[in-house]
Formats: structure tokens, sequence, C-alpha cells
């Protein structure tokens, strides 16, 4: 059976979604199913089925962060950036600092050295207390 | 030509020098000069593309009839190809070409070299195909430590002529040949004055042997390309860091004309030294869209990105060195095992030959041989391996003598530059109080350390690279150049420099890059992509800038030497009244525009020189009982030249420490002694510094003006990874009181040094001996 991530990106073009490992280690090819970040590459398509998928492409309501990743340089060459973008929309509002860290820990970002992502998470107050 | 004189240096630290301007290229920045973008926090031209999922990486490229291919690899370290049958996996469903990479009679040397190809309508029909080749194997005995390659009797890994993968980026000296016994090659050796009598004149000598682990460079996009051909031209969408060395390749390997292979690398997704060459994926993909008559897509997966396409080679240093009472270094030498799998060039020296003066030093390098997956250059090769022995060398020479480690190093480091940031750094990280924060009140299972470390750097660019300029009548300009973004932010530097220049926002700039069909670019190895494009950039901006002041001169009837261009636009010499906006003045230009192409001048020789600097200082805390590391602050203190862009110039240094903080506690290929097979190829078991073990990093740019190019730029991705693993172990011996020699740190490694101190406390009559034979 297909991966709901072959789907995305090869049946429907949304190549937003990215593969970094194929395993479930890099958070590379998160996307939102049914509003939770989810790796779809561990999820046979089948299972979607009835759920709303959301890739980075679909994501609407998240200007602020994304726009706090151009600002901020939350982006270095930017192919963990999808993931990275739709793992911290699905953290809870009132995330503090140390639930940001674990909530990205299955993203890797191998240029960053994810200052810049804190950067950006602590512009867009996304979520309201990472300023702390 | 001319010759000009201008003030270069840095802080406080200015001398006037004559530099010879070479006709076509503009003066050197002065440092009087206000700047209207460069140097700015400036986002990425192509965040937003990057931060809406709407930015185009090669893995991405989809094209109309596109097939899917996938390698077949070995799974055993040594064997020889005995026969190859293609004929079942071809009468595959699905399956449009099929290749053989090794034929029979052919040594494979390591586990997951590669064997033959097969090119399908879809992923998994070509997964399906390549398990129906079937190959006959005859094992070889093999060897994968390399302790035990060094051994008399050890299997060979080259019975013959040694075939090794070279790259560009690979270390000085990397492809002399040298003399080999065994699996042991080399060495490249230096000697400068006699370490012998230097050592005799040492009031204290260290000695130790260090060692460090293979590290893969784990760029998230992995290697692969898509390749089409129509007719007798191909294109190739390439995740590289060199599209005009991978056109090279190509067109080597296929006997294609040059003119006719074409590599587009739009965006990419990191590179940290490993994908400069088309490799045998990129061939391949290549062969198979011929036989196909279809584009082909061949990306890696991640465990094949482990054991195939590129490492930091592991390293057994040995190192010695003598100082005296007062604190000058009399002799270093080193001698050096790099285990680079089936590749060479796996020295260390740089630093220990580079960074602090001394008279006396010898180094000898060798490598050695394994049954396993080749080196390839890695951000700084040799120099953060390099950098660990030294610089634990350093802090032990000076405990030896009783000296602070920083009084011991400003003595001794010949660079007035690192001199500089060793004190920024140094104040920043609370060096002086360092000794009393080691205990942490209310805890006693921790300890608090601080160490440093010195990065040194070479590169300055160089000649090759061109660029085109146009300006348009609109007043918009456009930039043409055949450099590629590994995601530096080189294609927002273009555009910078350019805007600069022109004196326009960067709006009304189009960067255009990423494509051999364009003006030659660099490739980004060494450091030198900037340094390399910017000074191009700048040098094709000022000219096209000189032709639209040229008719302004003609309209007005005066000597082009008489029209002042400057951000406004442009004025008449001693006529206050003649002016003319930038934009009036491009709306006269002739419809085709103005053009000017120019290549990157050669370095002034005459410049105010030095290596490339950085100081780095790590504050880590340490659980004595769990042995688990962590570290709480890094800063970092770099000499870049000029900084181009402060946003991208300092994640570069964040991305550098981050990585220098993976390598020095996690990341370790393993290889199984018994299969010699990697038992953890994937990013899971591969551990990578991830968002819960970032510190707080604190990065302070150091300018300098060196005129070495029109732009003061120097490259910042190097230098930004050399120092941090040695800072980081240096501050965990602080911490705990007791060395660690290899790399990386692990729970387990800090426990047994503990262990080992407290041993060595408990024998009467001893003391903790720091510094001595490991
Ligand atoms: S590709 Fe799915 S987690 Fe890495
Ligand atoms: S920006 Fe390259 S992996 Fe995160």
């Amino acid at each position: 059976m297909k991966r709901l991530l072959d789907v995305l990106r090869e049946d429907c073009a949304l190549t937003g979604t990215k593969e970094g490992c194929g395993e479930g280690e890099c958070g590379a090819c998160t996307v939102l199913i049914d509003g939770q970040a989810v790796n779809s590459c561990l999820v046979p398509f089948a299972q979607v089925a009835g759920s709303s998928v959301t890739t980075i492409e679909g994501l609407t309501g998240a200007e602020a962060l994304q726009s706090a990743f151009i600002r901020e340089g939350g982006a270095q060459c930017g192919i963990c950036t999808p993931g990275m973008i739709l793992a911290a929309v699905a953290l809870p509002k009132d995330a503090d600092l140390q639930d940001i860290r674990r909530g990205l820990a299955g993203n890797i970002c191998r240029c960053t050295g994810y200052e810049g992502i804190y950067r950006s998470l602590r512009a867009a107050a996304i979520p309201a207390r990472a300023a702390d | 030509m001319g010759k000009d004189k201008l003030r270069l240096g840095f802080n406080g630290h200015f001398e006037e020098k004559e530099v010879e301007i070479a006709a076509g290229d503009p003066t050197p920045w002065d440092p009087s000069q206000t700047f209207s973008i460069l140097g700015a926090r400036t986002p990425r031209l192509d965040a937003r593309a990057k931060a809406t999922g709407a930015a185009r990486y090669s893995i991405d490229v989809r094209l109309p009839g596109m097939l899917y291919a996938r390698i077949l690899r070995s799974h055993d370290p040594a064997t020889v190809v005995r026969s190859l049958d293609l004929t079942a996996a071809r009468k595959m469903p699905g399956i449009r070409a099929v290749l053989a990479i090794a034929k029979p009679g052919d040594a494979l040397r390591f586990a997951g070299q590669e064997v033959a190809a097969v090119a399908a309508d879809t992923p998994e029909r070509a997964l399906d195909a390549i398990s129906a080749i079937r190959v006959e194997y005859g094992a070889r005995p093999f060897v994968v430590e390399i302790d035990k390659a060094r051994a008399d009797g050890a299997p060979l890994v080259f019975e013959g002529k040694v075939e090794t993968k070279t790259s560009a980026g690979d270390a000085p000296g990397a492809k002399k040949a040298l003399p080999r016994k065994g699996n042991v090659q080399g060495p490249r050796a230096s000697d400068k004055g006699n370490v012998a009598e230097g050592f005799g004149k040492a009031d204290a000598v260290v000695e130790g042997t260090y060692s460090t682990q293979v590290q893969t460079h784990s760029a998230l996009e992995t290697h692969g390309v898509v390749a089409r051909w129509e007719g007798d031209e191909l294109t190739v969408w390439a995740s590289t860091q060199g599209i005009f060395s991978v056109r090279e390749e190509l067109s080597q390997t296929l006997g294609v004309p040059l003119s006719k292979v074409n590599v587009i690398t739009e965006y990419m997704g990191g590179g940290f030294g490993a994908k400069f060459g088309a490799g045998v994926e990129g061939v391949t993909a290549a062969k198979l869209a011929k036989e196909a008559g279809a584009p082909v897509k061949l990306f890696l997966d991640r465990k094949e990105e482990h054991l195939a396409v590129g490492n930091r080679p592991s390293s057994v240093q040995w190192v010695k060195a003598g100082a005296t009472k007062d604190g000058k270094l009399t002799a270093l030498q080193l001698i050096v095992h790099g285990g680079g799998g089936t590749n060479g060039g796996t020295g260390t020296s740089g630093p220990l030959k580079n960074v602090y003066a001394c008279d006396n030093v010898k180094t000898e390098e060798f490598d050695v041989f394994t049954n396993s997956g080749p080196s390839a250059a890695f951000r700084a090769p040799g120099h953060p391996q390099g950098a660990f022995a030294l610089e634990a060398t350093m802090d032990e020479l000076a405990a030896r003598i009783g000296m602070d480690p920083l009084e011991f190093r400003l003595k001794n480091d010949p660079s007035e530059v690192r001199r500089e940031e060793f004190r920024i750094g140094a104040e920043k990280i609370g060096w002086a109080g360092r000794d009393a924060r080691r205990r942490v009140p209310d805890n006693p299972a921790l300890r608090r350390g601080v160490g440093m470390g010195a990065a040194i750097w070479y590169n300055t660019g160089g000649t090759g690279p061109k660029a085109t300029v146009t300006i348009h009548r609109d007043g918009s300009a456009e930039v043409v150049h055949g450099v590629q973004d590994l995601g530096t932010g080189a294609r927002t530097m273009v555009g910078i420099v350019a805007a600069e220049e022109l004196g326009l926002p960067l709006e009304k700039i189009a960067v255009r890059i990423g494509d051999t069909r364009m003006p030659y670019g660099p490739g980004s190895g060494g450091s030198t992509t900037t340094p390399s494009t910017a000074p191009t950039i700048r040098a094709a901006a000022w000219q096209a800038k000189k032709k639209v002041a040229a008719s302004v001169a003609s309209a007005w009837g005066v000597p082009e030497e008489a029209v002042v261009a400057s951000a406004a636009g442009f004025s008449m010499n001693g006529d206050a009244g003649k002016r003319l906006s930038w934009k009036e003045a491009c709306g006269r230009l002739p419809e085709e525009g103005v053009s000017a192409t120019a290549s990157r001048a050669e370095n002034h020789p005459d410049a105010w020189k030095r290596f490339t600097a950085g100081a780095q200082f790590a504050d880590v805390e340490v659980d004595v009982e769990t042995g688990l590391v962590r570290v709480r602050k890094v800063v970092a203190v770099h000499d870049c030249g000029l900084v181009v862009n402060a946003l991208t110039a300092e994640s570069q240094v964040h991305g550098g420490v981050i990585q220098g903080i993976s390598y020095a506690l996690y990341e370790n290929r393993i290889l199984d002694r018994a299969t010699g097979r990697m038992v953890n190829p994937n990013v899971e078991q591969y551990k990578i510094v991830g968002a819960m073990d970032v510190p707080e990093i604190d990065v302070t740019f150091l300018p300098v003006w060196d005129a070495v190019n029109n732009t003061h730029s120097v490259g910042i991705g190097e230098p930004a990874t050399v120092p941090t693993a040695a800072a980081v172990a240096n501050a965990v011996s602080h911490a705990i009181g007791a060395r660690i020699r290899s790399l990386p740190i692990t729970p387990e490694s800090v426990l047994a040094a503990l262990d080992g101190k407290a041993r060595v406390a408990a024998m009467p009559g001893r003391e903790t001996r720091e510094g001595g034979r490991a």
C-alpha cells in the first residue's frame, strides 16, 4: 500500500511535504491529519479515508508564523521548514518553551542550529508563551 | 590598473596600504563607507517559497513520463562479483531500463557499493525489480576497524592499485600519489625546524592519543538527480554544491560535449561537502534515462546516504607538545592515522600547523583503508578532528606549566584578529569566574565547565566566476550568475551586493542562479562561494552602472569622468544644477538596456592578508552520576571579513556550532565488526542533535577590511564548525577534572573518565596525571 507521503508528492504533486528519512525519524514529511501533526511517511494511504489532511500548500491561518520564518531566518536550506511549520502549528496554544522543544524534537534541521526556528516561533508568538 | 591607498585592518588596528586594482574592478569599499543594505539582517529572497512549500528542490522535480530508479547495492563489505544476471529484472512489469554498474570480476570494497540499477514506472516496481537481479558474489576477507587494518597480515582493501574517489574540496595533497604498505598509505609529511631540539628546550612536554569517529553529512535532502535527454542534449536537476563540476563529470563519463550538458539546481537541501560530483547515482540516472528514452529520477534513501556517499573520516592522532615555563610553545608533533574507508585524504594537521606559532613542527598523516564507505570533503575537512586534539593538548600543556589556558593561547597566537576574538569571547562566557562555577549549589551531582577552541581557515575565493548584470530602462536590474544556493543564502547575497552597488532596493533586482547555461559560478566548497561570487557581482554591477553614467555623459555632452554616480542618481562634477535621477537616466537607455559581464578579478596580493580566524567557548554541565553532558551555551566570535547579510551569516554560525556539538556528543557511524555492515543507518540510532539539545548560541562577527577582493568578503561555513567540538571537550574536562580523549563524548566515556580519575587518586603516592599517554 502506498504511503500517504507518496500519494501527496507523486499523485497530487504536493511536493511541499518532504521526505528526509522515510522511517518516521526526521519530521520532514509532517502533515496535519485532523489537526494532529503526523509523519506522513508512516501512514498507509487508506488510513486517512474520511480524515482531513493538511499540507503546507493548504495551510491557512498560519501567516504570522510563516512571515516570522521569513523575517527571522527560520529556514536555511528550507527543506525541513514545511515540516517544522506544521509541527509548530499543531502545538497546544498554552505550550511553554519546554513544550515547544519537545514538540519539535521529532523534526531534524541539519542547517539552522534551531536558533532561527525558535526565534521565528517567538516572534510569531505562536504559541503565545514562547516569548518567555 | 592603478594603485589605491586603502585603510585596512579591524577594530582599532587599521593601517594604510597601497593596493593594486585591476582594470574593470571597483576599488574595495572603504571603512568609512555607509551601506544601504550590505551587512544588514536581510531575509532570504526565497524565504517565502521555502515557508510555503513552493520552493522546488531537485528531489521535487516531476517531469511527464518520468521513471523512478533504484540502485542494487552489495550487502557485504568485501566481495568479488562472479556473475550478474539482469534478465529476470528486465522482465518485471513496468521496468524500462536495467543497468549493470559492476561487472563480473569486479571487487566490491564496502557494504553499500553499487552493483546494478533499474528504472521503472513507479518507485515500488523499481524496488521490486532490484531484488530480482541475480548476483553471485565471492566473499573475501575484510576489515572495518582501523587498528586492525594497520596490523600486519590484515585483509587488503586494495589488492592492486588504490582506486580512491576524490571530490573538489578534498584536503590539500589528497590526490598526490603516496607510498603504501598494506592498508596504510602515506605519510603526507611536513617538517619545520627541529622538533627534537624543540622538545629539548621545553620545560614541560605532554603527549596523548586522541581519536575521533566517523560522522556522516546527513543533509536532509539526499544525493540524487532527475535526468532528461532531449536528442543528444542532457539536462540534469541535481542536488549539488557545484553545478559546473557535475556538468564536468557527466560530460567526461558519458562522452557528451560540455555544451550539451545542462545542470540545474534551483533549491538544494544541504550538502556540507559531499555533493560536488554527479556521483555514481547521477551517471547511472543519465544512462538509464538514455536507455529508457524517458526522464529518470534517482534519489537515494537515508540508508544509502549513510553508506555510500561520503563521511568525515575517523582519526587516531598522537600529539606531543612542549613549552617553556613562561608559556612559549617550543615544539609540536602530530602523527595521525585516518580512516576514510576506501578513500584517502584523511589528514588532520591543518590546525596544528597553522593556528599557534611554533618554530618546530612535524606532522605525518597516514590514510588507513578499510572496507567501508568512502570519505568526502566535510565542512572544514580534517579541522574539527585536528582542533579537538590540538586544543586538548594546549589545555594540558597550560596546566603543566601552571598557566591559564586563555593566557597560554594569547601568548602563542600570532593572529591579532583571533587574539581579539579570544578576549571578546572570554568576556562573554565569563572565563574569569569559571573555576568558581564548577560546583553547582543545590545539586551535588552536577559539575559545570568552560572550554575554548580556535578556528582557522584559508580560502579567500578566486578567479573563474563571471556574472552578467543588466540594467533595464525602467530602472530595475537583473543579475545572472551560475552559482547554486545550498541553503547558505547565496541567492540573497548576490542580490544584496548588486543592490548595494547599484543603489537600488532589493525588490528591484531579479537574481537568476543555479543553471550551467548562465555565466560560470564557483562550486560551493572551501567557504569560497561568497568571496568568489560577491566581488564578481559587484564588478558586473559597477561596470553596468558605468555604462548608464556613460550614456548620461553623452547626453550632457561631457566627458565620462565628469559624471558622478550616487544612490540618488547622477550629477555633474562642479555643476550642482545638472542631475538626473536613476530612473530618469535609465529611461534614456536604449530598449535593450545596458549589460555588463564581469569576471572575478585576482585576489590582491598586496592586501591585508591573514588566515580567517575564529574563537569559540563552550559552557557545559555534566552530571557525574549519569555521565550526561548538556551544553548550556556557546559563544562564537568569528572573522567573516565584511558580512554581506548578518541574518544568513549568523545562521551559518548557528548551524556550524550545532553540527560541532552533534559531532562532539552524539553522531557516530557504527560498523559491526563481525559483518562489516553499518548498524545505525538511519537518523534515530545515528543520533543528530535535536531541538531538545540546543544551547544558547551567542554569535559575534569581527569585521575585517582586508581588500583581498573588492567586497572584503570571506566565507564562514567552515570556520564556524572547526572549534566547537574542541571547546565542548575542553569544557567537559574542566567540569569533571579528567580528560576524555575520544569523540563522541558519551555518558559511558564520562563515567569511565571519572572512574579512572578516582582509581588514580586512590593509588598511594600518585597524583591525577593529566596529559600523560592515553
Ligand atoms: S520522512 Fe517521514 S519522518 Fe522522515
Ligand atoms: S534548514 Fe536545512 S534542514 Fe533545516
